[in-house]
């Protein structure tokens, strides 16, 4: 690795330690019903909202309300979802004349965007209209992202409360979190991206004749506003088949970065929004903490790995860094971006559960691509989806106390809340649902021989093609060794029925433990309390999440990534 | 009480689609196409008047029979052949035998073209394909190997080819973001240009 690709690495933190404070405590303020300096652009708008859907801001749900609402909110976003898919080509703004997707692409398509998943099946040029990209997937980017908080939201109020009943309304977190957080943040980095060059049109793809006289078809759309809130939710679907690799969607070095800082910003606040609202700064620090050193001690390595090159490349090719030569692994990468930024985006993305890709994945280092893996088996905690990585991170959280308390013979507790069986059967049932869920689908569709027809890939790195992807749909990061065809019948569906389970199969255990704490009274901290605000414990949770989560897959990883490296470097 | 909650539901998801799927991006594009219609509309290049091409996405030099054309600067090996409607890479692993020959063939191609002695080291950007399939740029190195061939099959000095693969470098955006890059395009343009006077 170079100097200047540490340089971007220590540019990405900077950003980020100058804005996650701000956005924090920004977001705290948010979920709290406070006001706002724009409140008489916000108020009008969110009123109208309210009063068409016959809600009642003031009301508050308890946590059976609160998740009735989340999974009735998605599963008509999934119907309707679906029904714009298969009716575009009578729908308005499809210039292209584009058809309607099969109704398994169509089903897998829906389920991924409102699972926060985004893993995409199709080619964003050619399978998807003007008006499906913005009426469709561009609003579950918001919407799917302003859930995840919700429920994230709805954990820290059952953790900052005492004796509570009630978790907050789902609606009114849903639409404040939209007009308020990602709506005014998106439209602003969506600017900054047109400025760089990042397209913003509603036009059909136009004809040009290039310079030796051949024709090339320029693509069109309102890719800038779409591309804002695709880092920002951490949703990740292109509006292009190649993703932030597309010159239109992340033309030079500093949208790169942008999008990277983008992708990372409401994850990394998120613990920063729970410090400010259980009112102990300290412990959104911890965890906080045990994020940023996760995120950073995957991205570095993976930075270097690909900044290598790919040694069977040979001597005749030159790999090597220079004042002229961008230097290591380049296939499928962008020379704008050289090799260690765009390994820097990827982590980032998989640690996110973003899923974006700057670079084709497929094509990183044996290792290299198994960090990307690693990143979305550890369960999307560092920092993770915007949502999913705070309430994923929080369940670690007790869990950890409850393993330290086992080591040392105490009740646990954590923020003052007596964790206990209840609570305990329901993060064990969190744990295992999507190790089961990706392990066994991997090992089913790899002993179909017709499923395996669609691995491009073979040997060990055709394995990590099909752990890849059930690891991304499972985990509802969305990305993807592309090099899978996932548009078949068999895996259209199954995928879908991996993101369902990852998403929705979390969020009800997640939510009957907030239920359950959120009852509970707090106890005053004494001296046999275990300090969850402290250097030692955000240790503890990283290594929690290293073995509980990410062991569970040690096995499978080294039949794919790891032998392949062996045998790459033998 | 669960219809009512569909109903919401449904209605939640109508009025947030106007403010979101709508409303957002017509008024950004609408900002865009006041404020920056030029990159709004994919920074076009232009030469006698027409528009060329992007010069955000590559495309190929190629004769209508498909070989490189010598007087122009080559871009990178496209898995997409620059089709700006179907852009990806090859996806191969990076032990896949099909990527190694690959490669080793672009190699020898590259050096024959360029009139290299064999075993020359290639810069690999010059024998990988993009991610995207449409990159625009090749780095400086493989721009300094491509000036001879070019200045040969041009008549002119190869002092004045690489002075202009010079003007036409890209540095690092604020000295740190990216890498320093030549835009494939807007160089061969600049070439054309001079033939011209």
């Amino acid at each position: 690795m170079t100097f200047n690709d540490v340089a971007q690495f220590l540019v990405v933190v900077a950003a980020l330690a100058l804005t996650v404070p701000v956005m924090g405590a920004y977001m705290a303020r948010v979920y709290s019903g406070a006001t706002s300096r724009l409140e008489r652009v916000f108020r009008p708008v969110e009123g109208l909202v309210y009063r068409a859907c016959g809600v009642d801001p003031e009301s508050e749900q308890t946590w059976r309300g609160y998740v009735t609402s989340v999974l009735a909110f998605s599963a008509v976003s999934v119907l309707v979802l679906y029904g714009i898919q298969r009716l575009q080509e009578w729908l308005p703004l499809n210039p292209a004349h584009i058809g309607a997707p099969s109704a398994p692409l169509a089903w897998n398509t829906a389920v991924s965007f409102v699972t926060n998943t985004n893993w995409q099946n199709y080619s964003g040029e050619t399978a998807m209209s003007l008006f499906t990209q913005m009426a469709g997937l561009t609003v579950q980017n918001f919407v799917s992202a302003a859930v995840g908080i919700a429920v994230a939201v709805a954990l820290i109020r059952a953790l900052s409360r005492s004796r509570t009943a009630t978790l907050g309304n789902f609606w009114v977190d849903l639409v404040r979190g939209t007009v308020r957080v990602l709506l005014p943040v998106a439209a602003l980095a969506a600017i900054v991206l047109v400025a760089n060059g990042v397209i913003e049109n509603l036009n059909a793809p136009q004809l040009v004749h290039t310079v030796v006289g051949a024709r090339q078809s320029l693509p069109g759309g309102a890719v800038a506003s779409q591309e804002a809130i695709k880092e920002l939710g951490t949703n990740g679907g292109g509006f292009f088949n190649a993703n932030s690799a597309h010159p239109f969607e992340n033309p030079n070095g500093f949208t790169n970065v942008v999008e990277i800082w983008l992708l990372l910003l409401i994850p990394f606040s998120l613990a920063w929004t729970f410090g400010v609202m259980v009112q102990r700064r300290r412990q959104g620090i911890a965890i906080l903490a045990a994020m940023a050193l996760l995120w950073a001690g995957s991205v570095l390595p993976a930075m270097a790995l690909e900044a290598h090159g790919n040694p069977l490349l040979g001597p005749g090719i030159n790999q090597r860094a220079s004042a002229t030569v961008v230097g290591g692994n380049l296939t499928g990468k962008e020379v704008r971006f050289g090799a260690a930024p765009s390994a820097l985006f990827n982590a980032s993305a998989t640690a996110t559960s973003t899923g974006a890709v700057n670079s084709m994945s497929d094509s990183y280092t044996a290792l290299g691509g198994g960090v990307l893996l690693v990143n979305m088996m550890l369960g999307e905690v560092s920092p993770g989806g915007v949502g999913s990585g705070l309430y994923g991170m929080l369940i670690l959280a007790i869990l950890s106390v409850f393993i330290a308390g086992l080591m040392v013979g105490r009740t646990p507790e954590y923020l003052g809340k007596k964790v206990q069986a209840a609570e305990m059967k329901l993060i064990g049932l969190y744990i295992l649902i999507v190790p089961a869920c990706v392990l066994v689908a991997t090992a089913l569709s790899l002993s179909l021989p017709s499923v395996r027809a669609s691995l491009l890939n073979h040997g060990a790195h055709g394995l990590t093609e099909m752990l890849y992807a059930f690891t991304s749909a499972s985990n509802n990061n969305g990305s993807a060794f592309a090099g899978l065809n996932g548009n078949t019948t068999f895996l259209n569906t199954a995928l879908g029925v991996c993101m369902l389970i990852g998403r929705f199969a979390l969020i009800v255990p997640v939510m009957a433990i907030a239920g359950s704490l959120g009852r509970k009274g707090r106890i005053p901290d004494s001296a046999g309390t275990l300090r969850t605000d402290t250097a030692l414990f955000a240790t503890l949770l990283i290594g929690v999440t290293v073995i509980v989560v990410g062991l569970t897959y040690f096995p499978v990883v080294t039949l794919g990534p790891i032998v392949e490296h062996l045998v790459t470097h033998a | 009480m669960m219809r009512r909650v569909l109903r919401a539901s449904l209605v939640m998801l109508l009025s947030l689609s106007v403010l979101t799927g709508i409303a957002y991006p017509l008024v950004l594009t609408g900002i865009a196409q006041v404020g920056m219609p030029g990159r709004a509309n994919g920074s076009l290049l232009y030469a006698h008047g027409r528009a060329v091409g992007s010069a955000l996405i590559g495309q190929a030099f190629t004769s209508a029979a498909g070989q490189p054309l010598p007087q122009y600067f080559q871009p990178r090996p496209s898995a997409a052949n620059y089709d700006a409607l179907a852009s990806g890479g090859t996806n191969l692993g990076p032990s896949n035998p099909v990527l190694l020959r690959s490669v080793a063939r672009l190699a020898r191609a590259y050096r024959a073209f360029n009139h290299l002695a064999p075993g020359t080291p290639v810069p690999v950007d010059a024998v990988t394909t993009s991610g995207s399939g449409l990159d625009p740029d090749i780095s400086i190195a493989n721009a300094l190997l491509q000036a001879p061939r070019v200045a040969a099959a041009r008549h002119l000095s190869r002092a004045r080819v690489r002075a202009l693969v010079q003007r036409y470098t890209q540095g690092r955006i604020l000295g740190i973001l990216g890498e320093p890059v030549v835009n494939v395009l807007e160089l061969n343009l600049a070439l054309d240009r001079l033939g011209r006077h």
